[in-house]
This record gives structure tokens, sequence and C-alpha cells, in this order.
């Protein structure tokens, strides 16, 4: 499905900043930032609600320790009992380092790789990009329109608030 | 969303201590006295001790200390007195240490180049009040040892001198570092040292508020870096001095950083707290749900760090299974009757599991309520963690809680008055710091 898109290409992070709010104020719903770098306070301008991967990383860390539990004590315990250091089988003090590690190493990897899934990070064949600008030292707003969009109040609303430039562009498979 | 960009002006403002905030922290001083007299005479009564764990305890400190002690065991005082005795100990211990916190943190956020922590500095800063009482009781009660040598083994007469009766070998070969000038010489280093540069960076502090201009904070960041490096080699040697030396023939590398662990998240706790305390009275205006979010952070992951630096001491012990090693968790885990015990696996959840699970969701952290009950719970928990280093080695199985609690309240409220003192005498919000816009504007 294609997109169209206006682009607004800011300056300054400042300016961006102020004019996410006066934008969103003059009641124009933003589609997304892209900035060469994170802006303090952006996504509370943005009002983008909170992210809900923490809770995907809680529950892969839950799956790493039970996993590295299940190993340790699966093998030690019952696959091929050994004594180490005069200790039992099943020594759970000994088991924590294991656990832990895995713990963060589900973790890490798990979000790493649902925040790329889901912010289309993946590899692909053609990354679309809106403005390669914004890798660089432009900020850009995007925001999407239509046939119905008065281009012309929108392309003044964001000149006013400090756009040096407005584009458009279309995008499909964004 | 215009709280984000468009801010009132920042202003100073000042702490006032009401008389009856004033009258609370003396009643605190009150109660603490109250108790520790009951405490006193409970002991004096014989109510409460631990009677048949006296056999277990006799059993149990003549395994720890084996053959190479002999005949020369001494006795000690009356267990009140003794108590008493090592209770200032301990009190001072973890309120000296928690107060230099206060500096430390300072300095860590000076060297940082840290701009958030800007509006609550006053709070740290006025922590470190305590040090200077806390060296000269630190003095008193290590004079109050030589009544009977309650404190630290290795200060009994002869104990180094071959020949002697009370002659032991292993504290012998300990002579050159714990003999008591040296120790003197470098307890009174180190607070010393400690108090120069609180005092250095006060006055620093001050000075911006009069003069402002950019000097200061520089001055400050080299002030800070040669407290930092001071301070990360003393606070290990004091941590082997204070508190490793009550059990002199034990030993453990992990020893500084595990009192180091504990002091810290203590101190951070009690920023939090203050914090809290300051915004609820209405002051700290412009203290937002960040600045709290982040120090939250600092408790929930310090938290985690202790518990890495107790369990790094703890695994080794247990998996070597060296006896001159493992008698320190065996007088902890079950030794002495196992009185011990509950208090060894309490200290691990009020101090591990109850911030972890507690502050681990964004949202806890940034509630007031949910910071002050864990803030609580770690200054508790970690006052029950240093009387789990003392008592052990001190008390054996003569342990108690009344008198101990009794003079940590009068710890508690003297502290408070020294601290509400300072923290009265400059703005709360340090004017002319350079960063303070960025700590008005911080948001996480």
């Amino acid at each position: 499905m294609t997109k169209r898109f206006a682009l607004g290409i800011f300056e300054d992070e400042d300016v961006l900043l102020h004019a996410v709010e006066n934008v969103r104020e003059a009641g124009v719903k933003i589609y997304e930032v892209f900035t060469p770098f994170p802006i303090h306070g952006i996504d509370d301008a943005m009002g983008i609600e909170r992210s809900r991967l923490p809770i995907a990383a809680f529950f892969f860390g839950l799956t790493g320790l039970c996993f590295a539990l299940w190993l340790q004590i699966y093998t030690l315990g019952f696959d091929w009992p050994m004594i180490i250091g005069g200790k039992p089988h099943i020594a759970l003090p000994a088991f924590i380092p294991v656990s832990f590690e895995l713990t963060v190493l589900f973790c890490c990897h798990g979000m790493v790789i649902t925040f790329y899934t889901i912010s289309k990070l993946y590899p692909r064949w053609k990354t679309p990009v809106l403005d390669v600008r914004s890798t660089d030292d432009k900020f850009v707003m995007a925001i999407e329109v239509n046939e119905n969009t008065d281009m012309t109040k929108l392309s003044q609303l964001l000149r006013d608030n400090g756009a040096s430039e407005v584009n458009q562009k279309e995008m499909s498979k964004f | 969303m215009a709280t984000l960009t468009h801010q009132e002006s920042v202003t100073a403002e000042y702490l006032e201590v009401s008389p009856g905030t004033r009258r609370n922290f003396m009643l605190i001083i009150v109660a603490g006295v109250v108790v520790l007299v009951l405490g006193v005479i409970m002991s004096m009564l014989g109510i409460g001790a631990h009677h048949e764990a006296a056999e277990g305890a006799a059993a149990a400190h003549g395994a720890a200390h084996g053959a190479a002690h002999g005949a020369g065991e001494h006795h000690g005082s009356a267990p009140w007195l003794k108590r008493i005795i090592v209770g200032l100990w301990h009190n001072n211990v973890f309120f000296t240490g928690v107060s230099a916190i206060g500096t430390v943190f300072m300095a860590i956020q000076y060297v940082a180049y840290a701009g958030w922590s800007v509006l609550v500095k006053r709070v740290y800063e006025a922590l470190s009040a305590w040090l200077l009482p806390g060296l000269v009781i630190m003095l008193i009660t290590f004079g109050l040892n030589y009544l009977n040598y309650d404190l630290f083994h290795w200060t009994v007469p002869g104990i180094m001198e071959k020949g002697s009766e009370t002659y032991d070998a292993i504290i012998a070969g300990k002579s050159g570092f714990l003999n008591p000038i040296f120790y003197l010489v470098r307890m009174v280093l180190f607070l010393g040292l400690w108090i120069f540069f609180t005092k250095r960076l006060r006055d620093l502090s001050l000075a911006e508020d009069l003069n402002g201009g950019t000097e200061y904070f520089h001055k400050s960041i080299n002030v800070s870096a040669g407290f930092l490096v001071i301070y990360a080699v003393s606070s290990s040697i004091a941590a082997w001095d204070w508190v490793m030396s009550v059990d002199v023939h034990w030993f453990s590398t992990m020893f500084g950083w595990y009192v180091f662990a504990s002091w810290w998240v203590s101190g951070i706790a009690a920023v939090t707290l203050c914090t809290i305390l300051l915004k609820q009275a209405g002051y700290l205006r412009w203290v937002k749900e960040g600045h709290l979010h982040d120090l939250g952070k600092f408790m929930f992951g310090f938290s985690i760090f202790w518990t890495y630096v107790w369990f790094s001491q703890f695994m080794l012990i247990w998996y070597a299974n060296l006896p001159e090693e493992s008698v320190y968790f065996n007088q902890r885990l079950g030794g002495f009757n196992g009185q011990y015990t509950w208090l060894f696996f309490g200290n691990l959840i009020v101090n591990f599991a109850f911030p972890f699970l507690v502050l681990m969701t964004r949202d806890a952290k940034r509630q007031m309520i949910m910071l002050k009950i864990v803030s609580v719970a770690i200054l508790v928990g970690h006052w029950s963690d240093f009387y789990l280093m003392f008592m052990p080695g001190t008390m054996k199985a003569d342990n108690g809680f009344i008198i101990e609690i009794g003079i940590a309240l009068i710890f508690l409220g003297s502290f408070l008055i020294l601290f509400t003192k300072r923290l009265s005498q400059a703005s709360l919000v340090p004017l002319h710091h350079p960063f303070l816009d960025e700590s008005v504007h911080h948001t996480t």
C-alpha cells in the first residue's frame, strides 16, 4: 500500500520540539519524526505511549531463567550426576551464576530481536527512508496526507513553526 | 506538554526547621534513651538472655579459634556494657559510612558532569554532616574497647607476644598492620581526609552560591576526582579495619566492596527518602518525577550490586569450603544454635528480593510512596546487615536487639539534627550551578 507524506525539514532539535507541540495543538496528527540522534522529551511531546517492550523483556528473562535451571538440574542432577567438591548434585548456589547469565542472554537477545521486528529494522533489500538527510544533520517530521488534505495550509503551519522546507513524498511498503 | 519547554524561573528556597520538627528529633533521642535503659535493665535481670545457647556458643567459639588459642580466653565486660560498646561501634560505623556517601555521591556527580542531580545536590551535600561526630565517637568507642577488649580480640595485651599466656600465632602474624597505633593513625587519617574534602566541596559550593560563575564548578571537579581516588582506597581499608578486624582470624578479599556496597545503597536510600520528605513538606518544588525516577533506579541498581558482591563473597567461600574461611558463614548460618539464621536470610530478602521486585517497574520508581517504603526497608535492612557483620564476632550467642535499637534511635535523632541544620544553612536550590537549568528540564 502506498502512503503519501508531507515532510517538514527542521534544522534544530529545539525548534523541532516546539514545532511538534504546536503542530499537535493545531490538531494535526504526526506520523513519525526522524532525527539523527535521540532527543530528550520528544516522545512526551509527540504523545507516544510507553513501549510494552519491558513486559516482553521480563518474559524473555523468565524463559532464560527456567531454561538455565532446567539445563543444570537435569544434566547435573539426573542425566549424569557427578560429585563436585563434595557438594550435593543439585547445588543451587553453584547454579546461580549460570542462571543469571542465561537470564541476561535471553533477555537481551529477545529484546533486540523483538525491537528490530516491531520497528521494521530487520535487514531488507531496500530500506525505506523518507529523507536521507535525517541520518545526517536534518530533523524530519512526517505527516501522513491524502487527497482531502489542504497542503497549502499544512505547509504554512510547518513553515510557521520553523520548518526550512516542506516536501511531499510517496512511499510504498512503509 | 507545556511544562516541558515552558518553565517558571527558579528561585532560591530555604528550609526552615520548625520547633515542632526539632522537638520530634529530640523525642527520637529521648525514645532511644528510654529503650536503651530498658534494654540495660532487662539485660541485668537476665531477661531475654540466651542461657541455653551459651554452651553452643562456647563450642562454636572454640571451633572458630581452634587450637591456636590455648588458655588465653578472655571474658569481657558484663553483657549490657559489652552490648553498649558493640552497639556504639556498630551504629557509628553504619551512620558514618552512610554520611560519607553524601560526599562520594556528590564527587561522582561532579566528575561525571551530571546535570540531572543538581536539584537534589544540597540533600546529599548535607548528608556528610555526621562525619566529624562520627570520628569523635569512633575514637571514644575504640577507647572503650580497652576496658575489657570487647570489640577487637587483637587488642588483648600480649596476644602478639611469643610466650605470653594470651599468645595467638595467627594474630601475631598480622601485627604489622593490626597494631593500635597504626590503626588509630589510619582511622584519623581516613576520616580526616573525608572531612577535609567534604569541607572543601561544601565551601566551593557555598562560594558558588554567592559569586556565581563556572570557576567553582571546575574546581569542584578537580577536588572530587582527588577525593574519589582517596576514598576508593581508604573506604576499602576502613572496611577491613572497622568491620573485618572484629573477626580477626578470618579474611575475605571481597570485604571492602561488600561494606562499601552496603554504605552506598543506604546512602542513596537516605538521599531519596530525604528528598521525598522535603518535597512532601513543600520544598524542592522543581524536583519532578524524573529526578525521583533516577534516584529509584540508583536504589534498584545498587541493591542488585550489593547482592552481587554479597553472593560473590558467599559462593566462593561456600564452594571452596576451607575451614578458616567458612567459619564466618558457619556462625551466621546455624551457628550459636541457629539464632542468626533468620537474620541471615531476612537480610537477603529485605535487601535484595524486596527492592528488586518492588522497584522493577517504571511506575514504581516514579511514585513517592513506593520509593519511601523501599528506602526505609533498605536503611533498616542494611543496618541489620552491619548488625550481622558485627554481632557473631563480638557478642557470640549473647546478642540482643533492645539496647542496639535504643542506640540506633539516639544516633538517628542526632544525625537528623545535624543533617537538617546543615540543610537549612544554604538555599535548597544551588542557584548558580551551571547545570541547574538542565536539572530543571530533566525528563526520563
